[in-house]
């Protein structure tokens, strides 16, 4: 073996293995950059060169873009509020919160840092786990994997921390968003209202940016200001966050070794890894009170984790075919391209090759993470640029990333929507995060837990590993509240006069019960225009419903118990700004995307930002510039309406 | 500058060089603007959009990857055949888009497979094209192998024998996906399936067979090939049947790829002492036909050209007979000739024609035993 890991090694540092790679790791950071294209369109882009191109340089170039693409997303996230790929959209909450406080640079170096780190323990976790992977990946059946995503959901717990009604009620609406579509166990479709777009579900992406970035535009917008919202010096920043790593060397080796052992088991992977190891971040520090304000530990977990997840994701997708997460598919696209049969041969007659795999996405982590590091300074300015000059950009670069979802006009649409829920969850102080992760499961939740039933019977919750992953979900809910009890009594044995621990009173505003009565309206809606689905198919949205239904109750029920102080919460000024979206929307569509989008730069940039003419006349060219070019690199088509047919062909 | 262009010569240099000229797009993005194409032959356009209306990277992208370098080599002129992705609903989206909006002068292709064609056989609502409304250009068989849990017993005779006892289970995608002739012919024979649904892919399905969850399985020849074959060599799956393969004549003969495998049709007869028929049958020729043997198609709008589509069959049949595209193909495809022309015209217009009877025995059957409603 160990001959074998040298010989794939001096392979890979000859100059033409050396350029493809680089070649990889470039096209991987300019598609992790732009948000909305990740691995699929980085792929697409390199899949045409490689038909009959040389297995082991070919694969040094694709995986040189898959390494980096959870490195260069980092950016999107941190600076402009928006989920790069679904790797990081945990990195948006604390990340993006450093940034507002003008630490972008900070949190930027530290998610580099841990990024390379983690990636590069991912390739060594892989380079001998993959040759006893076999039996572990075969040992996670259908009822583990429905462990897994409970545990998953046991987070939301965590991150919704005193509010937890609030937050499970946030969870019960994602998870029935995302039984919208096709039921696993019948086949049936459930809640599309005859719409064809819903008939697949909503696309994560278009969720992500509708929840996380829309509402955070909008935010920035009737704030007015820069993204950095306090003064301090960028330049210090690089420094510290490399010094964060550092001091928690701890929390990056554990989330890596997390990543790298979840990225293995398929079917679960990406989305959940950062979630998890975020949610494991804030259970493990001794003062949570920073997190979500921006506490760069909430940074540093979830990006070590994303990128040895990559890593631990080519071992289902080398040794069974079976694609760990969407870019590995891609991949696995890419060895079938080559001639490459994944199996089993992939530990016996081509163990070169897999070696000359993990030789490169170290090597392009390496890689990828310097790049960054020395970009992070001059980006991280852009923090400081007056927002109201970045938002038409930005609001365009999210509608290209929303569109690249299923490329229908529908995605658009969705975004607003979508949206409009994200900016009542962040007036009312409703955990978005909680939304999301219930989205994301609810598929897998319901199809392992009904195959899992149908595969094993009563016996599926009586395996080892179901035991020791429910143990673990207790332990994840429950210690954080002994650990609190046993600390209150070491206080009062200690008969210190503790610092009453004065409970924030509860709270209610009018978007709270707007949101109560949409939810309650829902949950009873919902459980009536589920009447002609069968008891499988319908289990899972009831199921929802009911959490939410309850949850919205309970809350109710608590706020009149304790009677809440009335917090005021504004939102007239965003009605105002999310109808201005949905002009626009429109405007695409009957415009065209492309016309409309240079258009509302251009007006936008003169009317609102008030930019010298020749600035603003440049800025919109560009973005055509961009999006036109786009369109002919990746044949993307668009919304084409009236004018862009005529223009652009 | 086209990026999906398809290379025709395949030397390092030339691919640096284009490999280069990426880089450069890309760091200028956006700069490029394509030159409007300029026809120099009256007959064959310059470029071809061939719509695959799958994700990047599944199989049938990949299929017409590789077969694009082939076809815009031999079809006169070299064509640039760009591959667009259009995915969303199981191919029936894009399919959908290609039937409102190809032009129908034959410079669009759309690549089509099971998935595409097992919804408009079956009726679904979503489904807004007609194969009748499309001419096939070329279509590649697939065979498929059946094999069980070595537990039940370790030869395939009397492993048959165990499962007519007692309930298996089969890990599926959808009831009406690929595994449809599958459950139908183990219907036939007499097996209880218990299909599991909801697994995202044949391969997962395998590993729900690998992990003892699943007690027979189903792959496709390719996937069979890379990863069955090995289990049972370790003893660890066995091999019942294979579904066969339908040759010219309509008849579903031995899978060259597994001569020693005898098909689902022999093994029914030695069972049953007849040879199959009703509509379980008929149900089972339509769909093994449309899935396996047709299950990859080049189709374009039949209003195009007749002088161009049969210019792209004769460029399709000039290379599919060369040793070297056998060598490669047989990777990519298995050791299944492609099929050019009429003939998968007739088999497609058999295939995809279902009459009311089958149909309602299909219905009514996923329904009883399944629990699947269409």
């Amino acid at each position: 073996m160990f001959d074998i890991l040298l010989s794939s090694l001096g392979q890979l540092f000859t100059l033409h293995h050396l350029l493809y790679m680089v070649l990889g790791v470039l096209v991987g950071l300019v598609v992790g950059i732009i948000p909305g294209l990740g691995g699929i369109a980085g792929m697409a882009l390199l899949l045409p060169f490689l038909y009959g191109m040389e297995p082991s340089v070919a694969l040094g170039m694709l995986m040189g873009l898959v390494a980096v693409i959870p490195t260069g997303d980092t950016f999107a996230s941190v600076l402009l509020g928006i989920p790069g790929s679904s790797a990081s959209q945990a990195t948006v909450i604390d990340g993006f919160s450093l940034a507002k406080r003008g630490q972008a640079a900070r949190a930027l170096s530290s998610a580099f840092l841990s990024s390379m780190i983690g990636g590069l323990i991912g390739a060594a976790v892989l380079t001998g786990f993959i040759l006893v992977a076999r039996p572990v990946v075969l040992s996670f059946s259908s009822s583990e994997l429905f462990m897994l995503t409970l545990l998953g959901l046991s987070m939301v717990a965590v991150l919704s921390g005193r509010d937890l009604f609030k937050g499970l009620a946030a969870c019960g609406l994602g998870l029935l968003v995302g039984t919208i579509g096709m039921a696993p166990a019948t086949g049936e479709f459930r809640l599309n209202f005859d719409i064809d777009y819903l008939y697949d579900g909503l696309p994560l992406v278009v969720i992500g940016l509708g929840i996380f970035a829309l509402p955070e535009i909008i935010d920035l917008l009737v704030k007015r200001g820069a993204i950095a919202g306090e003064s301090a010096r960028l330049g210090t920043g690089w420094r510290q966050g490399i010094q964060d790593v550092g001091k928690n060397r701890g929390l990056v080796a554990r989330c890596a070794g997390i990543g790298s052992l979840l990225g293995t088991i398929p079917g679960l992977a990406g989305s959940v890894v950062d979630w998890m190891t975020y949610g494991h971040a804030v259970q493990s520090a001794k003062d949570k009170s920073e997190f979500g304000q921006g506490d760069i530990r909430g940074v540093i977990a979830p990006e070590s984790a994303n990128n040895a997840c990559a890593c631990g994701a080519m071992v289902p997708t080398l040794l069974f075919g079976v694609p760990g997460s969407g870019t590995a598919a891609v991949f696995l696209g890419g060895l079938l391209l080559l001639g490459l049969q994944p199996g089993v041969s992939m530990i016996e007659t081509n163990l070169d090759l897999t070696y000359t795999i993990i030789w490169s996405l170290a090597l392009a982590n390496i890689l990828g993470a310097a790049l960054c590091l020395g970009l992070a300074r001059p980006v991280a300015s852009l923090t400081r640029v007056p927002f109201v000059i970045l938002a038409p950009l930005i609001t365009v670069l999210i509608m290209f990333a929303a569109f690249q979802a299923t490329r229908s006009p529908g995605d658009l649409l969705a975004l607003g929507a979508i949206g409009v829920l994200g900016v009542l969850f962040k007036q009312a102080g409703w955990s978005r995060p909680a939304f999301l992760i219930g989205f994301v499961l609810a598929p897998g939740a319901e199809a392992y837990f009904y195959q899992a039933v149908q595969f094993q019977g009563s016996d599926a919750f009586l395996r080892p590993g179901v035991l020791i992953i429910g143990a673990m979900i207790l332990a994840a809910l429950f210690l954080p509240m002994l650990r609190l009890l046993w600390r209150k009594r070491r206080t009062v044995a200690t008969e210190e006069a503790a610092p009453a621990d004065a409970k924030p009173p509860v709270t209610m505003g009018a978007l709270d019960l707007v949101l109560f009565t949409t939810l309650l309206g829902t949950a009873v809606f919902g459980w009536f225009s589920l009447g002609d689905l069968t008891l499988l198919g319908g289990l899972m949205p009831r199921l929802a419903l009911a959490i939410m239904g309850i949850a919205c109750l309970l809350e109710i029920l608590r706020s009149l118990i304790h009677r809440p102080t009335w917090q005021g919460q504004p939102l007239g000024q965003q009605i105002v700004w999310l109808v201005g979206f949905f002009v626009l929307v429109g405007a695409i569509l009957m415009l065209g995307f492309i016309t409309t989008a240079t258009l509302f730069c251009l007006a936008f940039l003169l009317g609102i930002a008030r930019l010298k003419p020749w600035l603003a006349l440049g800025m919109s060219a560009g973005v055509t510039a961009f999006l036109a070019g786009m369109a002919t690199l990746l044949t993307l088509t668009y919304p084409s309406g009236l004018i862009d047919p005529w223009l652009f062909g | 500058m086209t990026i999906h262009k398809t290379t025709t010569s395949r030397t390092s240099l030339d691919r640096l060089k284009k490999a280069a000229a990426l880089g450069l797009a890309i760091a200028g993005l956006g700069l490029t603007v394509t030159a409007p194409v300029q026809a120099q032959d009256v007959d064959v356009p310059e470029s071809i959009r061939w719509v695959i209306p799958f994700g990047v990277g599944g199989g049938t992208d990949v299929w017409a990857r590789f077969f694009a370098p082939w076809l815009s080599e031999h079809i006169p002129g070299q064509p640039t055949i760009m591959i667009d992705n259009v995915p969303g609903g199981g191919s029936i989206n894009g399919a959908n888009l290609f039937a409102m909006r190809a032009r129908t002068d034959g410079s669009e292709w759309l690549g089509t497979s099971a998935s595409t064609q097992y919804p408009a056989m079956l009726g679904d609502r979503r489904v807004r094209y007609d194969y009748a409304d499309w001419t096939p250009i070329l279509a590649t068989p697939t065979g498929g192998v059946v094999y069980a849990q070595p537990g039940l017993s370790d030869d395939a005779d009397s492993a048959l024998a165990a499962l007519l006892e007692q309930p298996v289970m089969l890990a599926a995608q959808s009831h009406t996906g690929l595994e449809l002739p599958v459950l139908i012919a183990l219907d036939m024979l007499g097996v209880e399936v218990q299909a599991v649904s909801g697994l995202r892919s044949r391969g997962e399905g395998r590993l729900a067979f690998e992990r003892g969850e699943a007690d027979i399985d189903f792959q496709t020849t390719s996937a069979y090939l890379s990863n069955v074959a090995p289990l049972v060599e370790s003893g660890r799956a066995v091999p019942l049947f294979s579904l066969g393969l339908l040759n010219d004549e309509g008849e579903i003969v031995r899978d060259p790829a597994f001569p020693d495998l005898p098909t689902f049709y022999e093994v029914y007869q030695e069972l049953h002492g007849e040879a199959p028929s009703g509509p379980a049958n008929e149900a089972f020729r339509k769909f093994f036909a449309s899935g396996f043997t047709l299950q990859k198609l080049i189709m374009v709008p039949s209003d195009a050209p007749e002088a161009l589509i049969e210019t792209y069959r004769e460029a399709a049949r000039s290379f599919i007979d060369s040793e070297e595209f056998k060598r490669e193909a047989d990777a990519q495809l298995g050791p299944y000739p492609p099929i050019v022309g009429d003939t998968v015209q007739q088999h497609l217009e058999d295939a995809m024609s279902l009459d009311d009877a089958t149909r309602e025995w299909l219905v009514d059957w996923l329904e009883t035993t399944h629990g699947a409603r269409i």
